[in-house]
């Protein structure tokens, strides 16, 4: 048996998304992006929705999203993806925005933004990978760095009397009435990326019913930045990042 | 219809944004141009041509939604004075690198810092010379009346999407809050989302399976594509100068001295030229409408006729450089200005002729 013997669509088990282009990932080998990247991509294809979609992409080590997914693309400044989605989401109410931005962009520079999308309720998604680290400019704290965690800018470890508490921007926005849907997921086990995949769907088909912003936080791994194995990293964040990001739903809709 | 009313520098400049068929406008409220988004927001345009107006959390959202929008091939504007446009510079610089058409307009007070509200013409350099990071140029309007503001809107828009680029139009607060007669335009239709796919098959508005997918992005990690892209706007720019200069010339043709003046300025000038004439001194003024590009070759030509030219801005001397290259020694350029808020005088103007350039 040769490998053509093999590679028969029976056999087929899997395959990428075909909104992949063809281009590798730039992702360090082991790191989540590329797994949120094959959900965002998966619902879109399963919705149907490629050709109605935009994609708002960030500054961050997703800035090259557009290199990878075979939709249209925006490439916002660091920060600012909310504000660009909102003018795409307003002026093209009938197409599908969504942003995918990490926790530097989202939570510290691009804050404001973020609060005031959400608070408008703009009908669009965020997915908002939490890593816990600046991952792209080489592992800097980020402002979701947990208390003690070590990285290049907090080198023995966040001290919180100094450096400030580490900000659940996801509990924050919830609270505003603009958001639709908000939950906490993750994509390191094949049952978290089962369940992940279902938030992200949930997120598109909120914006379909022109229900406000939906915001999906997937809190992942920055193995690079962490400095560990992908494996280490893996258990660590389960250790350490999930007792203070507990995974789950934080707002659901609650009416039927 | 052509339409013929009283209305302040900034409302005429509101209504034209409607009339040109704007889909959008993005704004934070600063003095002294508060009035455009007052003026929208009162007028409603989303129920009439389905324009979007938005009043942003900061002038940082702002510019960065008229990214957006432009991004999907919509005519998208915003407006500010100084410190607002300050904020905004990171957007435009990404705006121009990412070849993105759009209005912006920055009703110009006092600065450096929260300066004051009253006028000035000291944001040259920012709106010339750069203002955010990078190799990029502005095409940059100065209107000189009510007029110009409601006419440079549609204009403007004409250039953006002719360049794709950015393109600013540099008031005060004298020609943002000053009352005078203005003829509208006609409402211009906003475009189709057929049209906008013909005008700008670039933009972001859905990957359909005819086409590859539209990328809006200044960024590029790779030196040799990226040097490739930063010449390709400096041959945009070049065409710009080429094509693009806009100027008026008054009581030029006798002229022994000239002032060099934009915007306000230029219309306090024309004052000081009757001023001058009468007590015998032949004056002239050139009054660039572009700011870039600026008019050298005919700043050159009457440096070949006049004895002298004497700049006259609301700053401490910003255009004289531009004008001091422009002559290139052949006469003497001397510059007269006031500063924070204070507006020169048609007489101090003269005298200013007379003491640095006719005495001097
Ligand atoms: C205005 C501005 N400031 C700073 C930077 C440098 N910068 C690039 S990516 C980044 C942090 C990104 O971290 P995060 O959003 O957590 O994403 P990650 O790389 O971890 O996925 C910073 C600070 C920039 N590009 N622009
Ligand atoms: S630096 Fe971190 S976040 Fe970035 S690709 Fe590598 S592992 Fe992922």
């Amino acid at each position: 048996m040769d490998i053509k013997d093999i590679i028969k669509p029976e056999n087929l088990v899997y395959s990428k998304s075909k909104l992949f282009t063809d281009k590798a990932l730039s992702y360090c080998p082991g790191c989540g992006h590329g797994t949120a990247h094959k959900l965002v991509l998966q619902t879109i294809e399963e919705m149907g929705i490629e050709s109605e979609t935009i994609g708002v992409a960030p500054v961050g080590c997703s800035v090259l999203a557009y290199e990878f997914m075979d939709i249209d693309i925006q490439q916002a400044s660091h920060g600012r993806a909310p504000a660009v989605a909102t003018a795409i989401k307003r002026l093209m109410p009938e197409k599908f925005v969504f942003t995918y931005q990490g926790d530097g962009d989202l939570a510290a520079i691009g804050t404001a933004e973020t609060i005031h999308a959400c608070n408008r309720g703009e009908n669009i998604v965020i997915i908002f990978i939490n890593n816990g680290i600046y991952g792209m400019t080489g592992g800097q704290m980020a402002p979701t760095t947990i208390a003690k965690m070590k990285t290049s800018t907090s080198p023995y470890g966040r001290d919180t009397a100094i450096m400030g508490n580490p900000l659940k921007i996801t509990e924050l926005v919830a609270q505003l009435p603009g958001v639709y849907y908000c939950t906490r997921q993750a994509v390191h086990t094949a049952a978290a990326v089962r369940k992940a995949k279902k938030a992200i769907r949930q997120a598109f088909e909120n914006q379909k019913l022109k229900k406000g912003l939906s915001f999906v936080e997937i809190v992942s791994n920055c193995n690079s930045g962490w400095k560990m194995t992908p494996v280490d990293s893996n258990i660590w964040m389960e250790n350490n990042m999930f007792p203070f990001y507990p995974l789950g739903d934080i707002k659901v809709p609650t009416e039927k | 219809m052509k339409e013929l009313r009283l209305m302040k520098g900034n409302e005429a400049i509101a209504e034209a944004f409607i009339r040109a068929g704007a889909d959008g406008y993005f704004g934070y409220p600063i003095t002294p141009q508060s009035e455009v988004l007052e003026y929208l927001m009162a007028q409603k345009p989303y129920e009439t041509t389905g324009m979007v107006v938005l009043q942003a959390e900061s002038e940082v959202a702002a510019i960065n939604m008229v990214y957006g929008g432009a991004g999907c091939g919509k005519k998208v504007v915003t407006s500010s004075s100084s410190p607002g446009i300050s904020l905004k510079a990171e957007g435009i610089s990404y705006m121009a690198g990412a070849e993105l058409p759009c209005l912006v307009v920055n009703v110009v007070r006092g600065g450096p810092g929260l300066g004051t509200i009253q006028p000035s013409q000291g944001d040259y350099f920012q709106s010339t010379k750069g203002g955010g990071h990078g190799d990029y140029k502005l095409i940059v309007l100065a209107p000189a009346s009510v007029q110009e503001m409601a006419d440079f809107a549609k204009l403007g828009f004409e250039l953006a999407f002719k360049y794709r680029t950015p393109v600013m139009i540099q008031s005060d607060g004298v020609i943002g809050q000053m009352m005078e007669k203005v003829e509208l335009f006609e409402q211009m239709p906003r475009w189709t989302n057929e049209e906008i796919k013909k005008i700008s098959p670039w933009a972001t508005v859905g990957k359909t399976p005819d086409r590859e997918r539209n990328i809006i992005t200044s960024l590029d990690l790779d030196p040799a594509r990226q040097e490739r892209h930063v010449y390709k706007l400096g041959a945009k720019y070049k065409e710009i100068e080429e094509n693009e200069v806009r100027f008026e010339k008054i009581q030029c043709d006798d002229a022994e001295y000239i002032f060099v003046a934009y915007g306000s300025s230029a219309r306090i000038c024309q004052k000081s030229i009757e001023i001058a004439r009468a007590k015998g001194i032949k004056v002239g003024l050139l009054r660039p409408i572009t700011l870039f590009p600026f008019p050298k070759k005919v700043l050159n030509k009457l440096a070949d006729q006049v004895k002298g030219m004497l700049t006259v801005e609301m700053s401490l001397g910003q255009m004289i450089e531009d004008v001091q290259l422009a002559v290139n020694g052949k006469v003497k350029v001397e510059h007269y200005g006031r500063v924070g808020g204070m507006i020169p005088s048609p007489d101090e103007i003269v005298a200013a002729l007379e003491q640095k350039i006719i005495g001097g």
